[in-house]
């Protein structure tokens, strides 16, 4: 008895540290006719808590508490509840499952964001969207196109690519050092490269006013180029040359082809990809005798990485860390789970005691260790949970912690294609595809690998590891593997 | 008449008692089935038994040559009487220096601080070397939960999953990859045959 109660406590003493909820989760902005405003959240585990009081004030709702939970009257006249004790709210006869309970600090009760999204919205009366990727709730009918901008220089040619989704009309205009891209809109949901640094284009930002694009001109701009093309899924595609001073190079005739393959993907396809560079900050991982560190091979290919996918795919792509910094395992599943991506890979180099040790090898989950509960998440689909006032409903019910179950089957395809991807152009270990309980795998929502790229404790492959020419190796595999994946996906 | 009844039914009741000490307590210690009961039985302050000098054959595992698997090797260990008890003792040794040529897949310095049951999962508390010490790398850490788990569980039929804590904590990982948050069973699959 006496060891039980001990070890409760030793469980609970590892507890404590996540209990106090950190705020370092990037703030949601809420547009409206009336302008911009904020919405603070912070991170309880992996999920996005916001101050119920806060949502309240921003969408004019009253809150009160009663036996049943949290009574939301909306503007509309309808009510919400949500449950205090388990991750479930009710709005018109419907029960909504939301990824943790309400919590409470002092006063104030804190709820999931995806409250608004699920729970509040379709009661709510007037148009309102949350959009958790690019951290946007929109209310009321604004036009909020998503913009996504990317830059390739070619020679003495810099191509800016402007998807915009759903199409909008816009204007292009110049000044000394900068071209606006104004759009017809209200706001933007933008994802745009920042600082880019080269000769031509320095940056592509957030313009001046609420829809605009900047794109900042470099030293060596000499003329321009804009033209547009219908992209796929009824998006527009606005792409703008860029060249240096003519007489120095004339600028080269457009090419027949687009450049980068277009992409509004069709559903079920790889729209998002989440990278999560291994280890970081404090956490160094596994270390080579000359000193090469794990965190440091794995920042520096994911980023490569990125950058391949992005510029040859247009696949929008993530990484989990982009500096060298401590995150923890649950924090890197749930920046893939956010995103919703499609494809979560975790890299990594591996370690032996044995310095003959060497070669990729290719993890996903074994499900074995995880016992009856993830083997009946893996064969289910969904579950039929009771409504309020009687009957049943299906809903998706997971357990986030097992949400790998689902994705198993399509986990062994990745791993597979990944390791034969290696083993046509790399040192690959013998057992090339593993399966192990790998705790960063377990809660991915989504087709999920661990990719070890060989061994730093083995001394050629240390070498060959910290080098650009086997990184870029890697980088082509991974990219072959995605794309093979998706294609066989199709 | 009356008298030699008495000291036959004297002999018959003493005769009673021998076979009731035999049956009970003599021939279940020396072949042991554990008396404890196996619920959360602490070992740490077992007394040492007089049985000390016995010892029995446990599989252990060690990382084979080619740094990719473990190996089975016959140790012996000395003998317990109990579950937990035995359990300890292949533990400590599973934590001593590996027999040439092999390594051993735990960090060096690395201790058991406790050893209990519940049911039949067991609950392995080790010293904060096994995560400190550990070089990193999803390989290595699986060989040092698999040489511990499956020492544990192929030696002690008893005990069908393990879960190791650190430090008295239960933990997430040792070193990043494996999950340690619940017990798990016994995997031959990092194993290779045995070399002798």
């Amino acid at each position: 008895m006496f060891f039980r109660s001990l070890f409760a406590l030793a469980v609970l003493a590892t507890l404590q540290p996540a209990a106090p909820p950190r705020s370092d989760a990037a703030a949601y902005t809420l547009l409206s006719r009336e302008g911009r405003r904020t919405l603070p959240v912070r991170l309880a585990g992996s999920v996005e808590m916001a101050a119920l009081d806060d949502i309240a004030k921003l969408l004019n709702i009253t809150v009160r508490e009663d036996a049943g939970g949290l009574v939301l009257s909306l503007p509309s006249g309808q009510n919400v509840v949500l449950s205090t004790s388990q991750g479930l709210a009710s709005a018109g006869g419907r029960v909504i499952s939301l990824p943790a309970a309400p919590t409470r600090d002092g006063r104030a009760w804190f709820v999931p964001i995806e409250a608004v999204g699920r729970a509040i919205a379709p009661a709510y009366g007037t148009k309102l969207e949350l959009r958790k990727p690019s951290r946007l709730i929109i209310l009321g009918d604004l036009r909020v196109p998503q913009v996504v901008a990317r830059h390739e220089t070619t020679g003495s040619t810099a191509r800016v690519t402007v998807d915009i989704q759903p199409p909008t009309a816009h204007t292009v205009a110049q000044d000394a050092k900068t071209f606006t891209v104004r759009f017809e809109a209200d706001a933007l949901d933008a994802q745009l490269p920042g600082a880019v640094g080269r000769e031509l284009v320095s940056a592509i930002r957030a313009g001046e006013g609420a829809a605009e694009v900047a794109v900042d001109l470099g030293p060596r701009f000499g003329s321009f180029r804009s033209a547009e093309q219908p992209g796929e899924r009824g998006a527009t595609r606005l792409v703008i040359d860029i060249f240096s001073p003519s007489g120095e190079a004339p600028p080269p005739p457009p090419p027949v082809e687009p450049l980068p393959l277009p992409e509004f993907a069709p559903a079920g396809a790889v729209r998002t990809i989440v990278i999560d560079p291994g280890h970081g900050g404090d956490e160094r991982g596994a270390r080579g005798q000359a000193g090469t560190l794990e965190k440091d091979i794995t920042l520096s290919v994911a980023r490569r990485l990125k950058t391949a996918i992005e510029g040859r795919l247009g696949i929008r792509t993530i990484l989990t860390r982009d500096a060298d910094r401590t995150i923890t395992l649950d924090e890197r599943t749930a920046v893939a789970n956010n995103n919703k991506a499609d494809l979560f890979i975790s890299l990594h180099a591996n370690a032996s005691g044995r310095t003959a040790a060497a070669g990729a090898e290719v993890f996903y989950l074994s499900l074995a260790e995880y016992g009856e509960e993830a083997a009946r998440i893996a064969r289910s689909e969904s579950d039929a949970v009771p409504v309020f006032g009687g009957g049943t409903r299906e809903i998706e019910v997971i357990l986030w912690d097992m949400a790998q179950a689902r994705h198993i089957e399509r986990s062994a395809e990745l791993a597979k294609v990944i390791e034969a991807a290696f083993r046509e152009k790399l040192p690959t270990s013998p057992r090339g595809v593993q399966q192990a309980p790998l705790r960063v795998l377990v809660g991915a929502n989504m087709p999920a690998v661990l990719v070890e790229m060989g061994f730093l404790t083995n001394a050629p492959e240390e070498r060959a590891l910290s080098g650009d020419a086997r990184q870029a190796d890697i980088v082509q595999v991974l990219y072959d593997a995605v794309v093979r994946f998706r294609e066989a996906r199709r | 008449m009356t008298r030699s009844r008495m000291i036959a039914a004297g002999a018959f009741a003493a005769f009673l008692l021998l076979c009731v000490w035999l049956l009970f307590i003599v021939l279940p210690r020396r072949y042991g089935s554990d008396p404890a009961p196996a619920a959360a039985a602490p070992v740490a302050a077992a007394a040492p038994a007089p049985v000390e000098a016995r010892r029995i054959k446990a599989t252990l595992y060690y990382v084979a040559e080619d740094g990719e698997r473990l190996v089975e090797v016959e140790r012996d260990v000395p003998y317990a009487t109990s579950t937990a008890e035995q359990a300890r003792r292949i533990v400590e040794e599973q934590l001593k220096a590996a027999p040439e040529p092999f390594v051993s897949a735990l960090p060096a310095g690395t201790t058991l601080r406790a050893l209990f049951l519940t049911g039949s999962d067991a609950y392995v508390d080790l010293s904060t070397e096994i995560a400190s010490g550990h070089p990193g790398g999803s390989r290595e850490e699986i060989l040092a939960v698999y040489a511990v788990v499956n020492a544990v569980a192929t030696n002690l039929p008893a005990i069908s999953r393990v879960q190791i804590l650190v430090g008295g904590r239960e933990v997430d990982t040792l070193a990043g990859h494996l999950d340690l948050r619940r017990p798990l069973q016994k995997n031959l699959t990092w194993i290779t045959a045995a070399p002798h």
